[in-house]
């Protein structure tokens, strides 16, 4: 039962973090980021050359990570979403360059990085073992609190400080956040760059733990996605909330129903839909998002 | 609605011409009889394309129907193989298998609207998937096949369908059959635009809840459009099993979905056509690019990302600019 727990709160404190980049994104453009995946991947690679292939230290190869993809996300957003969200009749139209932009990263991962199983020495040694009732490897652990010590590093970003506070009224109501002085297009930047790098750091993360390849993409944006539609669009405690929701439905599916085969994921999406039929805006959207 | 002027009767009369006699006679003369499977493919994929077209007709982004073609796959290919029905009557049977399953799914999930919608169609391809491999009906990861070909068909010993088995071209054949099935989809889908029904999908595309006020049924019309849109997506993907003589999980994955609804948006929402010009654009382009080996995906990606980038409302948008706002 602990391990379940403690299972739970690991899985769910990435899942989060994905989540919230995603939400974040989602937010500020109404653009359902289906690149979110492949910028995770993108974020494991960087951590994996700079700190598994030239020996950089762990924290730097991190920085590096988020760094790179806070630049591409937000050339991403000044040249291409910024343009076509203008330019289009329709805003869905933001979907098919989302598309688009994952397809590339996939193919320029593809070169660059290749179609491989990647993974990086262990960041720390040692197992906790609590009574073989608990047992869980320090890296996980360290893992699992970096990864909420950035939640909460995020949380207060958006409560405390002014680009905090003008993304949130950028998030509110676009044309209010305008009129009151805020520069939309800047921040409308930083917003989509602060996601992307959201999803490099999880990537940075994880590379010590599940290893990073090529077609972890498109499944990492789906579980995006269920977080998300668990937690209501857009709204940045929905996020968090269904990403513990879903690593706790994972973490609990996968030790009490490993005897009927894989069939955790299907009823996790049974019930998703049910639950969605039931309250369509998630747990706390607004709704209609 | 129904009188076509003159220019748009011979457009469909050459249309027609250049797919039932053209290709065929080009396929012959220049000896690239592999365009056949690629066309067959781009047919039978606009067909379901179509379906997603009309579900964006009522205002809905649908990137669920991978899960549907896949429904019609199984079910055709459970139908011919164990139950030794004939591949044209496992055909609509199929499609109807979809549609009752859209009614189902339907219901509640219509509720939903824009993001949240795409979100939960999307998850629908992946459930779908998953029952695929956790059922026995369906042979888990192994799939179905040798699914024989097309038996042929005849009404009091006058043949109306050749047997597909005995036939020397079967390359042909289906690319004859795909066509058609695609013209007789494309038909119904122009004719339903312009009827009571499209313009009704018109006023819900636009303001669900003002269409509601003035006594649309909504909620009815929704789940018939979605139920149509599946019904399509059951019959492409039926024929494609039969082409392909297997099924799989996989035959049809997210992927794919994300590739109906690109269908639809590359070209162009506002027209009956669109998906089907979308598709073959779509399609033939990712074939085309085949010889540049390992760069084909970068360079297909960066042409999609460069369309949507300068022309937003879709490849037939070109020409609504040319003659003004329609």
């Amino acid at each position: 039962m602990e391990q379940i727990l403690a299972n739970g709160v690991y899985l769910g404190s990435q899942y989060a973090m994905i989540a919230l980049g995603l939400t974040l994104i989602f937010a500020l453009m109404n653009v359902l980021n289906f690149a979110h995946g492949q910028m995770y991947v993108i974020g494991g690679f960087v951590t994996y050359t700079f700190y598994g292939q030239w020996g950089v230290p762990f924290v730097l190869a991190l920085v590096m990570s988020c760094v790179t993809l806070a630049i591409l996300g937000a050339l991403i957003e000044r040249y291409l979403f910024a343009p076509v969200i203008k330019g289009s009749a329709r805003e869905e139209s933001t979907m098919l360059l989302a598309a688009g932009i994952a397809f590339f990263l996939d193919a320029l991962i593809l070169i660059i990085f290749g179609e491989k199983q990647r993974g990086v020495p262990k960041i720390v040694n040692g197992v906790f073992n609590y009574d073989f009732r608990l047992i869980m490897p320090y890296d996980r652990i360290l893992i699992c609190v970096l990864a909420i010590l950035s939640i909460v590093a995020f949380i207060g970003l958006m409560q405390y400080t002014k680009t905090g506070r003008a993304l949130r009224a950028l998030a509110q109501d676009r044309t209010a956040a305008q009129l009151m002085g805020v520069n939309v297009d800047r921040y409308s930047m930083i917003g989509f760059a602060l996601g992307a790098m959201l999803a490099g750091l999880v990537g940075g993360l994880l590379v010590t733990i599940t290893g990073v390849n090529l077609g972890m993409g498109g499944p990492t944006s789906i579980k995006a996605f269920m977080m998300v539609m668990i937690g209501g669009a857009g709204v940045i405690s929905g996020a968090i909330w269904g990403g513990i929701i879903l690593g706790f439905m994972e973490a609990i599916g996968l030790a009490v129903l490993s005897q009927y085969g894989d069939i955790t994921y299907l009823l996790i999406f049974i019930s998703l839909m049910i639950f969605l039929a039931v309250r369509p805006q998630g747990l706390m959207g607004k709704p209609w998002g | 609605m129904m009188g076509f002027s003159g220019k748009q009767l011979v457009g469909v009369g050459v249309f027609l011409v250049a797919i039932f006699v053209g290709v065929p006679l080009l396929i012959n003369v220049t000896g690239r009889w592999d365009f056949y499977f690629t066309l067959t493919s781009v047919a039978l994929l606009s067909i379901a394309s179509a379906g997603v077209w009309l579900t964006f007709y009522i205002g809905r982004i649908n990137i669920g129907q991978g899960a549907f073609a896949l429904i019609g796959a199984y079910v055709s290919a459970i139908l011919v193989v164990k139950a030794g029905w004939s591949f044209w009557i496992s055909l609509p049977a199929a499609g109807l298998f979809s549609g009752l399953v859209a009614v189902l799914i339907g219901l509640p999930i219509l509720r939903l609207r824009g993001v949240y919608f795409a979100m939960i169609t999307l998850v629908l391809t992946q459930v779908v998937t998953l029952t695929a491999l956790a059922l026995s009906i369906t042979n888990g990861a192994k799939g179905i096949s040798n699914i024989p070909l097309p038996s042929g068909v005849a009404i009091f010993g006058i043949p109306l369908v050749p047997d597909f088995g005995a036939m020397e071209n079967t390359k042909l054949a289906f690319y004859l059959t795909a066509c058609l099935l695609m013209v007789v989809t494309y038909a119904a889908l122009y004719r339903l635009v312009n009827s009571r029904l499209g313009h009704l999908c018109r006023s819900m595309q636009q303001n669900e809840e003002l269409a509601s006020s003035i006594g649309v049924n909504i909620a009815y019309i929704r789940v018939v459009i979605f139920t149509i849109s599946s019904f399509f997506g059951g019959i492409g993907g039926a024929m494609f099993g039969s082409i392909a003589q297997s099924v799989y999980p996989s035959t049809f994955v997210v992927a794919d979905s994300v590739n109906f609804m690109l269908n639809c948006f590359l070209g162009g929402l506002g027209y009956v056509f669109g998906p089907m010009l979308g598709t073959l654009v779509l399609y033939f382009g990712w074939d085309l690019l085949f010889e540049i080996g390992k760069y084909q995906m970068l360079v297909y990606s960066l042409i999609l990302i460069a369309v949507i980038r300068f022309l937003p409302n879709g490849l037939l948008s070109v020409r609504l600019g040319k003659e003004g706002k329609k």
